[in-house]
This record gives C-alpha cells, structure tokens and sequence, in this order.
C-alpha cells in the first residue's frame, strides 16, 4: 500500500523535533549485545528552541480509519461497554412485591444498594468497598498481565472518544476530508457539517447523562417524571453536568484527557516492568527506515520501516510509537493493525510494531527467537495479584451466602438505668432494632435468654401481656425500632443477660446481642 | 545555550528543548513546560467567577460589616428560610395531632411515633428542669414519669389535664388542687412514731402497730385510704408501695406529716399549642408507666393487678 499523503507534511511538529540519530541502533545490536540492552536509555536529541509562548496549542488528531484484529476487537468491547452502560438500568428483576424490580439499582433515598439478586444496607458497606478494592486490584492484574490494556479498550474516556471520532468521520470523512475542512473558510457546507456532528455529539452525550442517573431510580418511571419535568432537580442537575463533561471530554478534548488529566497513565508507568506487554515499536528490524524505492535500490542498507506513516495517522492520541514506549500510547494497537497491513502489502513479515515485553524485545534484537505474546501473561506477579483479587472475591462471597437477614441490636437506657415500680420490682428498659432484611413482612419473637424469672413488653405490647417473649411484626426489607421494658423482682441483683431475636418463618434465622440488666442490687 | 540567555539560574533542558523554571533542588530542576490552552482558560474562568462571586454575594470585609452582594443573599437569611420550611413541612402532623382525640392517637401507629417524637422533643425543652433528661425526676420531689405510680393519674387524658392546668398553679382554676394539712402539735411523740411505724407497714417495711393504725383511720384514711392505696383524684400519694416521693425513711415521713411539702407544676395551656401539650402527654405515658385509659365499666381494676407476676 502506497502513502497517500506526502511523508514531510504528516510528520507531527516537524519544526519542533529535530531528526533524531538512528542509525547507530541497528549497528550496536549486532556488534555489542550489552549495549543493545540499553537502546532506550534516554538519547540527548540536539537543544531546540524555547517556545515563545507560555501555552501550547493542542494539535487536533484526525486518526485515520483503519481495519484489522485489533480494531475488531475494539468495536467489539465498545459494542459491550455501551451496551452494558446504557442498558443494565433497564434490565428487570423480580423481588417480590416489597422490593424493586429493577436488576441494579442505587437507592440512595432509601439506603438499599440492590445488584441482581445481591442487596446490600448501609452497614454492609464493607461489600461495595471489597468491589472497590477489587476494581483496584482487577487492574493491577491487567496492568501486569497486558499492561495499559484499560486505556486503549475500556476506559469510558477512550470508549467515548472512540464513538465520537466514528462520528467525525461519518459527517466529516476520513483523514485528509478532515484536515481539509479544518482548515477551510467558514461557509455553508461547513457551517452544515459541524452543526450536525455536534447535535449527535450533544445528543450521545445528553443519553450518556440520562442513562446515569437510571441508576439511582426505577428506570422507566424516572424516565417518564424526567420528560413530565416531574423528577427531582438534582436528576436535571446530573444530566446537565455529564451531558456537558461528555460534550467536552468526548468531542473536544479527548486525548488531552489522557495525556494531561487523567493520573492513571503515571500509577501505571510505576506498575509497569520490563516484563508488561505493551505496544513497541521494534527498531531493531526497523531501522534505519527508508522508503521501498530506497530500499530496493540499496538492499541491506535499510530495516522494514518503510516510513509511511499509517501508524502515526490511525493512533487516536497522535502519538508516533516508533519514538519508544511514551505516556501518550493508550496501547490501543491500531498502529500493529497500520502497520500489518504495510507489511503485508510490501511482502514483509508482521509484528514491526506489535505487542511485546521490553525484555522480548532485548532478547529478540540479540538475536534470540521471538516469544509469543501470550507467554508474557503469565508470571508470577500476575499470578500474585489474581490471588489476591479471587481470595478477596470468594471471602465476599462466602460472606454473602452466609450472612442472616435477621439481626437484632440492643441500646440499654441510661438515663435512668433503672426504675423502681409500685410493687418494688426492678424494670429496665432497652431500645431493640430488629432488623428485617428480607424482601417481605415478617414475624419475630424477641425473647429473653438469662435473667431468670424476669419478663418483657414492649410499648405496643401492654404490661398486662408481659411474658419471656414476644412476637413482633416487622415490616419488609426494614429496621423495626422496639421499646422493650423489662422486669425482674426486687432482690434482682445486676448481672449481663441476652435478647435474642428469631423469625418465626421456616428460616427460623436467630441473632442475640448481650446487655446489662442494671438493678439497685448488688452485681453477682 | 547559556544560562544568563533566558534568565537566572534557567537553561535550556537538552533532551526535551524545554526552559527550566531556574530552581534547584538537590540536583532536581522543573521543566517550565507550557500549559494547554484550555487549562489557561479554565483559570481565567476561575478568576472571573471569583470577581463575579464578590459582586454577587457577600464578600468584602469593611469597617463594620462586609459587603452585602447585589443578590441579597445571607447565611441567616438562609437558615430562617430553611426553620420555616421545617415548620411548615411539620404543619399537618401538627394539625392532625391536633384534631385527634389523645385516645385515639395510638390507633395510627405511624401518628403515634410522630407525636412520641415530637414530645420527646418539647420535653427536652420545657420539661427536663424539674423532670430531668430521662424523665427520671429528681429525689425530693421531682416525680418519676417513668414508673407506674400516678399522683393524678396516669392515663392519657389525666397527663394531658396535668399538663394543661398544673398542680397547685396559679395560672388555672382548674388546676389540681389539694393540699395535705400539717399536723404539728396534733400529734404527741408516741402517737407521732405509731403512725410512721403503721404507715411503714403498710408496704411491709415495719411491723404493724395497732395504735397507729388507729390514728391512720382518723386522721388519714380518708385521703389516703384504709389500706394507704391512695386517692388519684385528690393527688393522695399511695402509700402501700415502693415509691416514695419526699422519701421512705421513718424521720422522713415524720417530716411529712408535720410540715407537709407541696410540690407545685405550671401549667402549660398558656405557653404551649395545644397539639405539642398532647404529643407531651402521649410521651410521657410512653414512658412505660403509662396506665390505660378507663374502660368503660368492666376492665376498671385491671390496673391494680399490673403487678409483678414473675417469681419473687
């Protein structure tokens, strides 16, 4: 495949950088094994001037379109992603008729996270931070594993961007229709063609907002109250801020995002070794690059680089990666899928640039075979780290499945800690939270475990029913707040005694919590 | 490039071609690398806003108050907005509480737990003084509002009435009114100490004295009953039980009946609406003193085997 643009002009910032030295690469390589290890030692390019102003103007990348594995797999963990974000809100789930149906749902107003057939309350909060820290270490797996693998596949900001440049180039056309059009006058083809992309970038970007705050209610019902003007402001508010983040990271600042914002490409440069996969440039075979017409006419003088440039057009961040591994490189691998694709067309072998370990490519630029790929992804870090991820994620579960949905706790009065009553007996009274956490009504007993010949009610069972234990009914998926009072004879003497709680369903579920029975006599 | 060419201590980074910013740390030295245009820009918006903020809002400090801002805006201002929204928002439990009859308040439990809360609420504010923070009373003659024993009864309509009109209060004519005569000088010192003794056996603290018991049926019982169970209409403290308000030692209830203490309870039907004087009530009789409302006929004396039923 021939270069359809003129080289000089694509070449990025030509004026900034200086031609840098590369022909003594391939040279070292071959004649000194130990100094090929240090190819990527920081080289001294030639001092260039000092920019004059105290900004940079950030160039627009115009990625061109390419197609191959990579970009296949690209479009397919898109489709995924926005298919997942857009759609899980609306995903329905039965719970009966005291819960929500709704799959996932964040119900902040009523302080229940519900996941499938997961539901968390507040003081299980240690659940979601588990999933956090699992987030967390889930990519330091694949950061091991396949190095910056979330940059160039999921991350929303890429996955977004991604969307939005398809957009360019569905109004604009591809590469140089666009480059053409930047630099065009103001009139009324151009006019027509930003105004409608930006309507669709405005458009995704308002979905992207509503589908957001689906979340955090029952989808189809908030969807109705948000177009009636019925829903809460903070939705509108919600909606109004991420329509304008996507409108802005999306269509505009895209990978100034991930060069000047974003803190990950730094946690993952200290997480990456010599061992990660990443997206490299092979100068060894490459270098000195010249074009097919040089190389042929001089053969042997020249690497497989034939400088054309696919890769440095279809890289989304405008970076070119022949310039060494670099914190622009999202490792997306459309520049393997350019770069194949040349190779294939001037009859060389694929893999110029290609994923591979820094030590891979020390080995292979010494002359050693080339390793697969997928050999880089096990080692033991990373083994390591998926240890620590399923052990945290099987202790969550194991937790989940044993865990009882009837709990009780018991807050002694203070003030007073004891009454006397006409008779002389001794009464204390105890504020019970029975906790229900089953999606339907149910009846618990409370009952006293200890304290001999005393009883109890509670302030909607009168005194006259005072017995060892009571039934209480508690309501759905709740916390039914009980005002026990309990009573033992005059010669009670202080002591620690426990309230247990059991729900009188088949699931006969029991939890206890132990108190202190305060009496004016003296402690056992 | 030389140093004194772009400024002091600033040269010129070869591998990257950028300015240092002249600073030198250790051998550590700062690229002056230039900033994106729009991050530039977000800074001027920040500025701007900030001069807008000040205009708009209050801001700055002059002599003796700050600036006002055009917009009005004030932090007390806020707040008497938001205590007013609360008021409001709280209107109808008000009203409902209002217009229920007190009995019939715990038929909603969810009205019930409002007023309960709402009681809780204006006791700590009005009533703690005298009934201590946990209702608990104060010895000497705060009483208890958490135990079973009632000078003026215990229901709901005789707390509520309490509260209304007060004991022995000015302020009423219908307050509860009763005072217990002093009998200094009526008594000589043996009559005096067969009389404590027989009222101390009534709760099984003496034994029992005959001629004390005499005396009791003259001059007492017709207060406080034959068998000291007390009078709640007339606020006749029972004296058959275990509760003692001024105190259960013989010297104390020697003091009593020479030179009786009266306590005294505002009434409240002035300084509190009607709607916060039942959630009160209601509170207090949650309490778990509370007795029931008298039944029509039948149930009457139920309350009086409100005992202790477990084992001694």
């Amino acid at each position: 495949m021939a270069n359809p643009d003129e080289p000089g002009k694509e070449h990025p910032k030509p004026d900034a950088k200086p031609p840098r030295d590369w022909g003594g690469a391939l040279d070292v390589a071959e004649a000194e094994p130990i100094a090929a290890t240090q190819r990527h030692a920081p080289k001294q390019p030639a001092p260039a001037s000092v920019p004059e102003k105290l900004y940079e103007k950030s160039p627009t990348v115009h990625n061109k379109r390419i197609d191959g594995p990579f970009r296949r797999f690209k479009w397919a963990v898109m489709i995924v992603t926005l298919a997942i974000y857009y759609g899980t809100p609306w995903i329905r789930w039965d719970r009966g008729p005291y819960a929500p149906d709704q799959a996932v749902l964040i119900d902040l107003a009523n302080r229940r996270f519900y996941m499938f057939g997961i539901e968390i309350w507040p003081h299980e909060f240690y659940y979601v931070a588990g999933l956090l820290i699992m987030a967390g270490i889930g990519l330091f797996i694949v950061t091991s594993a396949v190095g910056r693998a979330w940059c160039g596949y999921a991350c929303p900001q890429t996955v977004w961007t991604d969307l939005f440049q398809h957009i360019d180039r569905f109004f604009d056309g591809d590469r140089n229709a666009r480059v053409r059009l930047d630099s065009a006058p103001w009139g009324a083809s151009k006019i027509a063609r930003r105004s409608g992309k930006w309507t669709v970038y405005l458009l995704i970007s308002f979905w992207t907002g509503g589908a957001w705050i689906m979340y955090f209610a029952d989808a189809p019902t908030l969807t109705y109250e948000f177009w009636r003007g019925d829903a809460a402001p903070i939705a509108y508010a919600t909606v109004a801020v991420l329509t304008a983040t996507t409108f802005v990271l999306g269509g505009f600042m895209r990978e100034q995002v991930c060069i000047y914002m974003c803190p990950w490409p730094r946690i993952q440069a200290a997480m990456m070794d010599e061992k990660s996969l990443l997206v490299t440039y092979k100068d060894f075979r490459g270098e000195p690059r010249g074009s097919l017409k040089k190389s042929q006419k001089n053969p042997g003088d020249y690497g497989d680089c034939v400088d054309c440039l696919q890769c440095v057009q279809v890289c989304p961040t405008g970076i070119d990666i022949r310039e060494g591994p670099q914190i622009g490189c999202i490792t997306c691998a459309l520049c393997i899928d350019a770069c194949d694709r040349v190779m294939k067309d001037v009859g060389r072998p694929r893999g110029l640039i290609d994923y591979a370990t820094l030590e891979d490519c020390e080995a292979e630029a010494v002359g050693k075979p080339a390793r697969p790929a997928w050999r880089a992804l096990l080692r033991p870090r990373t083994l390591a780290y998926l240890m620590i991820w399923s052990g945290i994620g099987g202790a969550m579960l194991f937790a989940l499945g044993t865990r009882t949905h009837t709990e009780i706790s018991v807050q002694p009065d203070r003030n007073p800690a004891f009454i006397l009553l006409k008779d002389g007996s001794v009464r204390n009274a105890y504020t019970l939270r029975l906790r229900n956490m089953e999606s339907r009504p149910r009846t618990m007993e409370i009952a006293l475990d200890g304290l001999p010949g005393a009883v109890l009610w509670t302030d909607t069972i009168g005194q006259e029913n005072a017995a060892r234990s009571q039934a209480v009914d508690v309501p759905a998926d709740a916390t039914q707040t009980v005002r026990a009072y309990v009573v033992a004879s005059p010669d009670t003497a202080e002591q620690n005694f426990s309230i247990r709680v059991t729900s009188l369903d088949e699931q006969r579920e029991t939890d206890a919590e132990q108190t202190l029975f305060t009496s004016p006599g003296a402690a056992q | 490039m030389m140093a004194n060419e772009t400024g002091p201590g600033k040269r010129i980074d070869e591998p990257t071609g950028t300015e240092t910013v002249g600073h030198e740390w250790d051998g550590i030295e700062e690229l002056n690398t230039p900033l994106p245009r729009w991050w530039l820009w977000t800074f001027y918006a920040t500025v701007a806003w900030a001069i807008a903020y000040t205009v708009f809002y209050p801001a700055w400090p002059m002599i003796d108050r700050a600036t006002s801002g055009v917009l009005g805006w004030s932090s007390r201002g806020e707040l008497a907005e938001d205590m007013s929204a609360a008021d409001l928002a709280r209107q109808d439990v008000f009203e409902r509480i209002a217009a229920t009859d007190i009995e019939k308040i715990a038929s909603s439990p969810e009205l019930q737990q409002q007023a309960i809360a709402g009681g809780a609420a204006a006791f700590q504010v009005n009533c703690v003084q005298c009934h201590g923070a946990g209702a608990a009373g104060i010895a000497g003659g705060y009483p208890n509002l958490n135990d079973d024993d009632w000078l003026w009864g215990g229901d709901l309509e005789a707390i509520e009435n309490t509260l209304l009109h007060g004991i022995r209060w000015e302020g009423s004519d219908q307050t509860r009114l009763s005072y217990m005569p002093g009998f200094e000088g009526i008594f000589d010192e043996a009559q005096l100490d067969a009389l404590v003794q027989h009222v101390l056996s009534l709760s099984g603290r003496a034994q029992p004295n005959a001629s004390g018991a005499e005396t009791y049926a003259v001059n007492c019982a017709a207060c406080h009953q034959p068998s000291g169970e007390g009078d709640q209409i007339q606020g006749a403290p029972a004296l058959n039980d275990a509760i003692w308000l001024y105190g259960s030692e013989a010297a104390q209830i020697r003091q009593q009946i020479l030179y009786p203490k009266h306590g005294v309870m505002p009434g409240w039907k002035d300084r509190l609406d009607p709607a916060t004087i039942r959630m009160l009530a209601t509170y207090v009789h949650s309490r778990g003193g509370g007795e029931a409302s008298p039944q029509p006929e039948e149930a009457q004396e139920e309350e009086a085997t409100v005992a202790f039923n477990g084992q001694p």
